[in-house]
């Protein structure tokens, strides 16, 4: 499951969210979008170890990250309330 | 598996790519803003008076009605639009070269006057668009493309705090700073802009939020440096924190 989604498109490659990952998940690439910039990227592998946490898109500026939680994770933070 | 989207672009925000340089954090400011009008559900009935400076564009990036005042001038053009539409949310969005420099009178008179406005105020201690000039809140011994030596007090003054400045007023509701340096900061500051915007959809009068933010192209530093610098040595002489909140309770 995807737990990051970066739209690369509309990544400057300012690195913040590589900064702000307290797992350290996400890299800038190794190829140029089609503004020039050079985007950050998760690797699928660590999608399993992200915790949603949300840390890197709270800190981009461009509003290109898109955060999810399983919906099971949800309803176990709910019931626990 | 199930998931469910936790955080996305608020719908305020229009879905296109703004021109801001990689890094500069009006992207976060705006996010932010945008997150608070969807809160309140206001888009439909929010003006915004944009100011001159990188926040100009203010218009291309907000699904919201935008005036775009001269240089300084929003908190007075935003006067007449709240005094005209009482029933909507007017906010202005100011640089700091926009609001403390040449707008300084009319950020005063209109704080003063305890207009129903929220002020969001966006310091990155130098004149942005302009190729990073010295601005009143550029820091002591900062280097500028006007003080290449670095900002000496002697001769160029000491920077200005504006949100502990409006505070003395008794117009002034609500005036706090905040900087958007780390999530956590990230949070404080959107709750800040939502108690401003709060206050006027309350009709508690003059709401000021002042947001420290980075400037990594005319500092002359990578993005991540430049975001490190707000804590290193900008928060030391800015101190985050809230100046004045008078809840209606009080009066």
């Amino acid at each position: 499951m995807l737990k990051v989604v970066i739209e690369e498109e509309r990544c400057k490659g300012c690195a913040l969210c590589v900064d702000a990952c307290p797992a350290h998940l996400i890299a800038l690439g190794s190829r140029f979008n089609c503004h020039g910039a050079i985007p950050a990227i998760i690797a699928e592998c660590d999608q399993a170890r992200c915790t949603s946490c949300a840390m890197c898109a709270r800190m981009c500026p461009d509003a290109a990250i898109s955060i999810y939680r399983e919906l099971k994770a949800l309803q176990d933070a709910d019931s626990r309330q | 598996m199930v998931a469910r989207k936790v955080f996305a672009r608020p719908v305020s925000l229009k879905d296109v790519a703004t021109h801001f340089c990689p890094g500069c954090q009006h992207g976060v400011v705006h996010r932010l803003v945008a997150e608070t009008l969807d809160h309140f559900n206001a888009a439909g009935r929010t003006i915004g008076v944009a100011s001159v400076g990188c926040s100009v564009f203010l218009y291309d990036y907000f699904d919201i009605n935008v005036v775009e005042a001269p240089h300084g001038r929003a908190p007075a053009v935003a006067t007449g639009v709240k005094r005209v539409h009482k029933n909507s949310l007017v906010f202005t969005y100011q640089g700091d070269g926009d609001l403390a420099a040449i707008g300084t009178s009319e950020i005063i008179h209109a704080a003063n006057r305890g207009e129903g406005l929220t002020v969001i105020f966006v310091n990155n201690t130098t004149y942005g668009m302009t190729g990073g000039q010295m601005a009143p809140t550029t820091l002591p011994g900062q280097r500028t493309t006007t003080s290449s030596a670095g900002r000496n007090t002697a001769s160029d003054g000491h920077p200005i705090r504006m949100a502990e400045l409006l505070a003395t007023l008794d117009g002034t509701a609500y005036s706090a700073r905040v900087a958007v340096d780390s999530p956590g900061h990230v949070l404080e500051a959107g709750k800040a802009i939502r108690r401003a915007f709060g206050y006027q959809v309350e009709g508690r009068g003059f709401a000021f939020v002042e947001v420290l933010t980075t400037c990594p192209t005319n500092w002359g530093m990578d993005p991540v440096a430049a975001n490190r610098r707000i804590a290193a040595e900008v928060i030391p002489f800015f101190p985050l924190g809230t100046f004045v909140d008078r809840s209606g309770d009080e009066r």
